[in-house]
């Protein structure tokens, strides 16, 4: 308990950046991935390839080396200039991004191929009959899923602290430092993960049954 | 499938270069012609550690691998060298071991305590700062030498003299490390930047992404003395950091031993002599620290 009381200041600051990092790169991969998910099943071939280009290589690429590059090649680059934390934000994004958008594409893979067509019918575009029936109905199938890739993403957060980004797997470095257990302080981290992941699982469950109930 | 390939093929050339770039001008870490004596039928009573230690017949060193002049490692040959690692291997020869005979296992400095605790290391040899809390769970011997915080920026830059100047600026350390942690105490500066080596954050200094690094300056000349036109260490040190060597907490006479021998090395000049063959090359001059035995 002592290792937590002493190191409160540490244990908010590295709190904050994780979940601040999780909510820019959740909200940040659910939109590109739905988009990346819509380029994959559009009727025009280029983007038809560019969405599957896009996630053979992100998801084909780990993590650690999509952040990588972020902190320290990008830089290089000159282009514009964004903080450290913006940088992991990108990164995170980026390659959560392919993991939504394949979970998206199989959720519109459940839904029976007579009620787009039935949509082009009535005069719908592609963007209508993707945005007013596919995907309203995609999205009850995908809740699992989904939730679970948020989650992996919540736990890839840590894989920040090697890029100049302080968030609860980075408290350890400084326990050690202070002369700290750092197993007892990682045994917090892992708690504050815990409680992070369940109010997560709740939505889950909420949302299963309100949507799930409906098929 | 040639496509795929192709991809796979670009993946592994971009994390090639990735690889490489933390590498650009990578030390030439020549040794410091430093040849310990090997003492005869050493004794150390009622010492468990030198006991575990004879019974392997070899010794087992903690060191770091990645601070130059320290305690650094060639990639290509595999050779450790450095002032931590010439300590290393005078206080192994002091306990009749030669540095054919050291094992030397690279552990990250949040693991110290624990390797100490646990004996997977005998002693532990790399910018070990002495401070109370660390006291509670290892022992130290020395201090063998006093380090100070200092500040590493890119040769051109004129502002920043000292730690005063460093308002505004960005300023890079290792994750958690003491120096950080002083700079955000005393309000130095907003803009902190936390890598998980110095390397990196020289990296990102070369690069303008940072605009000083902070650490003991005995880190900082390290860096400075392999890429003297790019980056030199500025200002008086603030704040002192005796190194001294871990050794098992129980394992007072062990300790004391170790003692013995750096008062030994400072009394005959071996001292001075692993200075100037390592540290001493950036042509900062030191002078040995006095042994505390608590």
């Amino acid at each position: 308990m002592d290792v937590l009381l002493d190191n409160l200041d540490v244990y908010w600051r590295g709190l904050v950046t994780t979940v601040g990092l999780f909510v820019v790169s959740g909200i940040g991969s659910l939109v590109l991935g739905t988009l990346v998910a819509g380029l994959r099943v559009s009727p025009v071939p280029i983007l038809r390839s560019f969405g599957s280009l896009y996630v053979t290589v992100l998801r084909n690429t780990p993590l650690t080396l999509v952040l990588f590059f972020f902190a320290f090649a990008y830089p290089r680059l000159e282009l514009v200039e964004f903080s450290f934390f913006t940088l992991a934000c990108i990164g995170l994004t980026l390659y959560t991004a392919a993991f939504v958008c394949e979970v998206v594409r199989s959720g519109i893979n459940t839904v029976p191929v007579g009620q787009a067509e039935a949509a082009r019918a009535l005069g719908f575009t592609f963007t209508q009959t993707l945005g007013q029936i596919v995907l309203p109905q995609a999205v009850r199938s995908v809740v699992p899923p989904m939730t679970n890739i948020q989650i992996a993403l919540l736990k890839n957060t840590t894989i920040a602290s090697g890029f100049a980004v302080f968030q609860l797997g980075s408290v350890y470095s400084v326990l050690s430092e202070r002369g700290y257990n750092v197993l007892v302080g990682l045994l917090w981290v892992a708690l504050f993960f815990v409680v992070l992941v369940v109010p997560l699982t709740l939505l889950q469950r909420r949302l299963d049954a309100t949507w799930g109930a409906s098929r | 499938m040639k496509r795929s390939r192709m991809l796979v093929a670009a993946a592994l050339a971009a994390a090639l270069a990735l690889a490489g770039c933390g590498q650009e001008g990578a030390p030439g870490a020549e040794g410091s012609g430093y040849q310990p004596t090997v003492a005869e039928n050493v004794t150390v009573e009622g010492s468990p550690t030198f006991e575990t230690i004879q019974q392997r017949g070899r010794v087992v060193v903690g060191v770091k691998d990645d601070q130059p002049g320290l305690g650094f490692r060639d990639a290509t040959t595999g050779e450790f060298s450095g002032f931590d690692v010439d300590i290393a291997r005078m206080v192994a020869g002091g306990l009749g071991f030669a540095p054919e005979q050291i094992d030397y296992r690279v552990v990250p400095s949040a693991a110290r305590e624990d390797v100490l605790e646990r004996g997977e290391v005998d002693y532990y040899v790399g910018t070990y700062t002495i401070n109370d809390r660390r006291k509670e769970r290892v022992g130290f011997a020395g201090p063998y030498y006093v380090a100070g915080q200092g500040l590493l920026v890119r040769a051109d830059d004129n502002e920043i003299t000292g730690p005063q100047t460093l308002q505004g600026r960005t300023v890079c350390s290792v994750t958690g490390s003491t120096p950080i942690q002083r700079v955000r105490d005393q309000n130095l500066t907003t803009s902190i930047v936390e890598f998980q080596t110095y390397t990196q954050c020289v990296d990102q200094l070369i690069n303008n992404q940072v605009d000083a690094v902070t650490t003991d300056d005995a880190i900082l000349l390290g860096y400075a003395s392999q890429n003297a036109e790019q980056l030199k260490v500025v200002g008086e040190t603030f704040s002192d950091e005796p190194y001294g060597v871990g050794v098992p907490l129980a394992d007072t006479a062990f300790r004391n031993k170790v003692n013995d021998l750096l008062q030994a090395a400072i009394d005959d000049g071996t001292w001075q002599t692993i200075y100037d063959g390592t540290l001493g090359r950036s042509g900062t001059p030191a002078t040995p620290p006095a042994i505390d035995r608590y």
